[in-house]
């Protein structure tokens, strides 16, 4: 295990991680704000590589397609919260989960309807389709870092949007008490439906920014939703900040574990089932990492009070 | 008998199914998926009507139950009379193990927690090279029953199945009209009061979920017997998601409610793909207006349509 390795690993974890950020700020804020589980949120994700990859090939350039899926998967969160999600935010979590459950088995459906099963490819820009030298004889992919930077940047306006701004201050009061807010004349469902499409973009530019590097599949967005769950849970419900620090630990967890196990249990096994072992305990490194956290701190590291 | 004739009806139909000209084989074969799906949903029922614990992870249990056939099929031990206490025992075993740290939690955290192990089962389940990792595990043919081949006679698992259901929906509403079953459901209305008349809710729930989690060992028992094949699948959360939409979809006022969930679910999904290859297009929209619209569930239809009746 060369330090050059355990970088790119690094670096690859960190960059899972801003991708699963951008995917859970939006669950966290509709759940902190609304008191609503959001399963569909995952095919936000999936729908944002989709409208990205396939609008990209119809522009011929990735800008194009950036630029163009970011309004429709606003368009799709703020269809999908008029027909379905605003009827569920007075009813329990158990009929939210189903409901959305059911809206995930209708757009991974409709997806392979429209686009076929087999995963569609995305080309990076031209200006980052290099590599960048880290160190002498390690390159490390351009578009990598930019997702990198693209994902600390958005973060970084996603907080001055949420702590410097008066809509972010509605956001964070409704956080800790919806009905006050409202009382106050704020116009909740309005506020609601704000928070609900934004989100929805914010998961559909992770869409977007992953379809390079990922395969763009239907079904996609199911694993990349769970893992967006674990990172709000472990960041504590509504908490942006919790989110960011949860996804970044999520990210490199995951992946770490799943590229250093195999070669650290080598050590005490022989190769075979050290690979093996190596690779089930690197998937469920992060449930694990879940679990104790929740048994040692119930609310998550970053509690919002309220 | 007032509100005891619509399970009695749908047993009874059960009971006669192979009688009344069904006995084409594809559809018994059918009817016995939606029985076994019928036993896991009612122990699921146990814990979401019961104690009010919405588990997102229950389909781990099933698959710790199926799982435990194909260790024992692959050890060529097949005795049913074996096979079924292993199962139930092994699904238990691992429901106190994640159990001792999920009823310590509620609300969304129980559901999330318990996601997370049932996630952390799947990738297990998608390790175990030895039984065929990603690909699962063939069978080398059904247990036996006493020594006998009985289990592959559909007449016979036909009854097989439809009596341990019968024996789960009697057996969850003993335990739920029992002290212990008291005490768990005063403790979903109300835990604080629970505590304050000095019960523990804690250790109540997680036997609650020990037993939900033996009799979903029994149901991935008889589900890796039914099909002959046990993959990773069988726990994907996906999975998970499915049986807790025939409970609600049945309805949370009563137990049997799970029962009529599931034989729905499973005739609907078997009904639609056999129209259209993207059935999911179709109940996907369903299941998101049987929550919108179907707040009873099945099992309050006859209810509400009593009372639509005596308004007149």
């Amino acid at each position: 295990m060369s330090f050059g390795l355990l970088l790119v690993q690094g670096l690859n974890g960190l960059q899972f991680g801003v991708l699963l950020f951008l995917v859970a700020a939006g669950l966290t804020l509709v759940f902190g704000v609304m008191d609503f589980i959001n399963l569909a949120h995952g095919v936000q994700y999936m729908l944002g590589a989709y409208l990205g990859a396939s609008l990209a090939s119809l522009t011929g350039s990735f800008w194009g397609g950036l630029l163009l899926a970011l309004p429709a998967t606003l368009a799709s969160g703020l269809v999908l919260e008029w027909l379905v999600f605003r009827h569920l935010y007075d009813r329990d979590h158990l009929s939210q989960v189903l409901a959305t459950f059911g809206v995930i088995l209708f757009l991974n459906e409709a997806v392979k309807l429209a686009w076929g099963t087999a995963p569609l490819q995305m080309a990076p820009p031209e200006l980052l389709a290099g590599g960048i030298t880290l160190l002498p004889g390690l390159q490390y992919p351009a578009y990598r870092l930019a997702i990198l930077a693209a994902g600390l940047a958005t973060a970084g306006l996603l907080w001055l949007l949420v702590e410097r701004t008066r809509v972010g201050a509605l956001v964070r009061a409704g956080a800790t008490n919806a009905a006050m807010v409202a009382a106050l004349g704020v116009d909740i469902r309005r506020l609601f439906m704000l928070v609900f499409g934004f989100g929805a973009m914010l998961a559909g530019f992770a869409g977007v920014m992953a379809a390079p590097i990922l395969s763009v599949e239907p079904g996609m967005g199911d694993g990349v939703l769970i893992l967006a769950f674990v990172v709000i849970v472990i960041g504590g419900i509504g908490s942006v900040r919790g989110a960011f620090v949860a996804a970044l630990l999520v990210g490199l967890v995951e992946s770490l574990g799943r590229s250093l196990l195999p070669d650290l249990l080598r050590l005490v096994m022989a190769a075979s089932p050290a690979r093996q072992a190596g690779a089930a305990i690197g998937s469920m490194l992060v449930y694990a990492v879940m679990a104790l956290i929740l048994a040692v701190r119930p609310r998550g590291l970053f509690p919002v009070r309220g | 008998m007032g509100r005891a004739w619509l399970p009695l009806l749908v047993f009874a139909l059960l009971a006669a199914a192979p009688f009344a000209g069904l006995g084409e084989g594809y559809l018994l074969t059918i009817l016995a998926r939606a029985m076994i799906m019928g036993l896991a949903a009612t122990s699921l029922w146990l814990l979401v009507g019961g104690a009010g614990l919405v588990s997102l992870g229950h389909a781990a249990m099933l698959g710790v139950g199926a799982y435990a056939v194909v260790a024992l099929d692959d050890a060529r031990v097949t005795e049913a009379l074996v096979v079924a206490p292993v199962a139930m025992a092994a699904a238990a075993v691992f429901a106190v193990a994640t159990g001792a740290v999920a009823v310590r939690t509620s609300g969304v955290h129980f559901i999330m927690i318990t996601l997370a192990f049932g996630q952390m089962a799947f990738f297990t389940a998608a390790s175990l090279a030895g039984y065929g990792g990603d690909d699962g595990y063939t069978l080398y043919g059904r247990n036996t029953l006493a020594g006998r081949r009985w289990l592959e006679d559909r007449l016979v698992f036909h009854y097989l199945c439809l009596g341990l259901l019968a024996a789960a929906v009697l057996g969850g509403r003993a335990l739920l009209a029992s002290r212990f079953g008291r005490v768990l459901r005063a403790a979903r209305e109300n835990p604080e009061r629970v505590r304050a008349v000095g019960f523990s809710p804690a250790p109540y729930r997680l036997v609650a979920y020990a037993v939900a989690g033996g009799v979903a060992g029994l149901a991935g028992m008889l589900l890796a017997n039914a099909t002959e094949f046990v993959a990773p699948s069988f726990l994907a959360w996906q999975r998970s998601g499915d049986l807790l939409f025939m409970v609600i979809l049945g309805g949370l006022g009563s137990l049997h409610g799970a029962v009529l969930g599931a034989l729905a679910f499973v005739l609907l999904e078997e009904g639609l793909s056999h129209w259209t290859q993207h059935w999911r297009l179709v109940f996907g929209p369903l299941l998101v207006l049987a929550v919108l619209h179907l707040r009873g569930g099945l099992a309050g239809v006859p209810g509400q349509i009593a009372r639509m009746v005596r308004r007149g």
